[in-house]
């Protein structure tokens, strides 16, 4: 079955997590995407993970690189050198969307920015993302993904009532590539419709913003500034993570309806629960779930957080553990709906994937190949899809033009 | 009149809260038309969840819903009456895109499920967005936003660095979590929306919440299966990683309510030489006395002069801002990113816009949130043909 995005061609000049992640979500549902870099700078992730503590001496090696770019083409081209842009111009001219993360101007410098490229193709769309924007007083801001949540405001309302604020790393990043991911395809189907092409200002932190907007109607709407407040609701109790009988083991338990109140008493056995008045009704849940906390906690410690889990769902209330990484894996919900793949990488051998995040019935997404090796589709690009002869490629090369 | 990427599109939106709510506004933020179902007499919960303007509880008056449907048009429908399934199914012979966020078991039960739509519009695309998804041990289960933010292992490293071992996970602030399996969602739902103008395809999405959120993590994840590598929220991840001390040295932010995080080796010479170091001795690494220097620089300035000075030196650097800081922002007031807008009930609310500011097909609002039932009218009779006195029967009946 194809993927939704077969034939469309993607020229991705983006890198980092957030920018290779993004055109990596276009592949999974079909897209052509052509990853254009250099030995001269190579995407940081094929050199170190500052997260995992990894630094890698050979180009392909890199677990995270091969997470953030999979069913990607790759190329090498020395943007350096002016035949270099004029390659990557060639590529251009037969691609549908430009995207690109790069530092302020850089493309525009080597005259690859959007005013640019629409002269060679009239309706191509370009994404170019950055961490403030591309207009504005920041517009130079540059940054990774605690900069986006710290200026978007998540970070600041994340994190315990009386700590201080919860950074985001990588995860953020795959959300602003989603951002970017939504808005190009928008594009995609805009020009489908007219024949118009455009340019996609995106900004990292802005993308952060939009998705605490409770919080941000709470403050122009009342003036109130939400601070951080944990696990707790406006309104449910209990709403927290229980300690469970295993190592850092924990589960979350929310209750919204008498109903649900009611079952859970009844799995807990406690009668002290139901009958005390403190816990009579939700607004008296609510007011003292301190004290209610602590009296779930006495039940939950005896147990894992799974079998918490099965006790308090086949009775019909909320319970999930909170599962770490290797919970994830081991799960057998996850495992039955084929949340984890295998490919094969030349060099890191057999690597295990998480798959892409939504199942299409009539145009299934798909992982198709590993990330690529530097310059691994060179000849199939430059040979196949430009048509150019062996001598010319090789001259390139020669003069590190290709490189 | 300008108009939007998705100007002609046609969307059925069957959802509540917040997940399904965002995934329909962030297309009909972009021209799409979206009509949105609620339960007769109620409306969606979200219209009884707080912010409430002014702290006054009030079904038109949730800043949450107003947020999560602005451009929608709103009608009220009960589709498990026999004249309510009638009527739903007249709209959904009529719209490209159905998305909807009921049990999947429910949804079975009620013939509303895609294998029974798809034979009344074979081109239509349902979006199913449920906390499990359609198959699977757990698809039945119950979860609330806390629940499926801990089931994708997010909650697990929330508060990233944390210093109290004896504290539960936490998931991020708000209904962040929601909003996200919202926008993963919507991602996929293009992609169908691509391939039925291509190729005249209609298909079913299921998108579970729990993948869209581990989808977050898929980097961290894989490093279980591949290297045995667990990661936590105590240590920056991975215990072991040069990145933890990066973190507890440069970035925590206990007092100074700033972050710097130089990565690149140009950014840590640059950040050795602004603290005062020698950046020769250093060879782009952060070591010994660049450890030092960095909290001493820090601490003698307040955080938007971290912020300035470091972003000047090409170093990724921010103040944490609080919500007002956000919003007051002179960056994201020259950008225009919140714009205020005009609702029959609660007067000017200031709003997010998006993120992503197209050239030819800027954002614009064409109306507030609906109040509840507000295009009944307009679907009923213009649109389906019904006359008034069908809609005053049908509202006496429960149906709208």
């Amino acid at each position: 079955m194809r993927g939704p995005l077969e034939g469309v061609r993607i020229a991705d000049f983006s890198w980092v997590w957030a920018g290779a992640h993004a055109m990596e979500l276009l592949a999974f549902l079909g897209a052509e995407v052509i990853k254009i870099e250099s030995r001269r700078r190579p995407d940081s992730p094929r050199q170190f993970t500052l997260t995992a503590g990894e630094t890698y001496s050979d180009l392909d090696e890199s677990p995270a690189f091969n997470d953030l770019n999979l069913n990607k083409l790759g190329v090498t081209i020395n943007l350096g050198e002016p035949k270099g842009v004029e390659l990557a111009k060639e590529i251009i001219k037969i691609s549908d969307v430009v995207a690109q993360n790069m530092g302020y101007g850089a493309m525009q410098r080597r005259g690859l920015g959007y005013e640019d490229l629409v002269k060679i193709k009239s309706d191509i769309i370009y994404l170019s993302s950055s961490t403030s924007g591309g207009t504005g007083p920041r517009a130079q801001d540059v940054g990774f993904a605690p900069i986006f949540a710290s200026l978007g405001g998540l970070a600041g309302i994340t994190g315990y009532s009386d700590g201080p604020p919860s950074l985001s790393m990588g995860e953020l990043d795959i959300l602003c590539a989603t951002t970017s991911a939504f808005a190009v395809m928008a594009a995609l189907i805009h020009r489908n419709r007219t024949g118009e092409g455009q340019y996609i200002d995106l900004s990292f932190s802005e993308a952060v913003a939009v998705l605490i907007g409770d919080a941000i109607l709470d403050y122009t709407m009342n003036g109130r500034v939400q601070g951080r407040s944990g696990n707790i609701d406006d309104i449910m109790a209990p709403h927290n993570c229980y300690r469970c009988r295993g190592e850092d083991d924990w589960v979350s338990i929310a209750i919204s309806t008498e109903d649900e109140w009611e079952k859970f008493c009844k799995v807990l056995e406690n009668p002290a629960l139901i009958t005390n008045e403190k816990f009579s009704d939700a607004y008296n849940r609510w007011k003292n779930q301190g004290e209610l906390d602590k009296l779930v906690e006495e039940w939950t410690k005896n147990f894992t957080s799974r079998e918490v889990m099965e006790r308090l769902q086949r009775a019909g209330v909320a319970a999930m553990p909170s599962f770490n990484t290797k919970d994830l894996y081991l799960d057998p919900h996850l495992k039955e709906r084929n949340v984890w793949l295998k490919v094969n990488h030349p060099v890191l051998g057999e690597q295990t994937v998480v798959a892409p995040p939504w199942k299409l019935s009539a145009t299934p997404a798909k992982i198709t190949r590993p990330a690529p090796l530097i310059g691994e589709h060179n000849e199939y690009v430059f040979g196949e899809l430009l048509g150019m002869k062996e001598e010319e490629i090789d001259k390139l090369i020669q003069e590190k033009v290709i490189y | 009149m300008s108009e939007g990427c998705l100007s002609g599109v046609k969307v059925l939106e069957h959802t509540q809260i917040v997940a399904g709510p965002y995934c329909s506004k962030v297309l009909a933020d972009l021209g799409a038309e979206v009509i949105k179902i609620e339960k007769p007499g109620l409306g969606d919960d979200a219209r009884r969840r707080a912010p409430f303007l002014n702290d006054i509880p009030h079904p038109e008056r949730s800043g949450l819903f107003l947020y999560l449907n602005t451009n929608k048009l709103g009608i009220t429908l009960n589709p498990n009456t026999k004249t309510g399934r009638e009527i739903f199914e007249e709209l959904v012979k009529e719209v490209d895109i159905l998305i909807e966020d009921n049990p999947p078991q429910t949804i079975r039960e009620q013939r509303l499920d895609y294998n029974s739509l798809k034979e009344i519009n074979p081109k239509l695309i349902v979006v199913s967005i449920t906390p499990f998804g359609q198959t699977g041990p757990y698809r039945d289960y119950k979860a609330y936003p806390l629940n499926t933010f801990h089931a994708g292992g997010l909650g697990y490293l929330v508060p990233f660095g944390s210093t109290f071992p004896s504290r539960p996970p936490l998931k991020w602030g708000d209904y962040c979590g929601e909003y996200v399996c919202g926008l993963v969602a919507a991602v996929a739902t293009l992609g169908a929306l691509y391939a039925q103008q291509t190729d005249g395809v209609g298909q079913h999405i299921d998108v579970s919440k729990q993948e869209a959120l581990l989808s977050l993590l898929r980097v961290f994840a894989a490093y279980y299966p591949n290297q045995k590598r667990i990661a936590d929220r105590f240590s920056g991840l991975f215990g072991d990683s040069s990145f933890s001390q990066l973190f507890s040295e440069t970035m925590c932010p206990e007092d100074s309510e700033a972050i710097v995080v130089a990565a690149f080796s140009h950014q840590i010479e640059s950040l050795i030489k602004l603290t005062g170091g020698d950046a020769e001795d250093a060879k782009g690494e952060m070591s010994g006395d660049a450890f030092q220097l960095l909290p001493k620089w820090m601490s003698n300035r307040t955080k938007e002069e971290i912020y300035q000075q470091a972003q000047a030196a090409r170093i990724p650097a921010a103040p944490i801002r609080n919500v007002e800081e956000v919003v007051n922002s002179e960056q994201f007031k020259a950008r225009r990113f919140f714009r205020e807008i005009e609702h029959p009930e609660m007067g000017k609310v200031k709003i997010p816009t998006t993120p992503y500011h197209f050239s030819k097909t800027p954002w614009k609002i064409e109306r507030p949130a609906p109040l509840l039932g507000q295009h009944n009218e307009d679907i009923y009779c213009r649109r389906l043909g019904h006359t008034k006195e069908d809609m005053v029967k049908l509202r006496e009946g429960g149906i709208i």
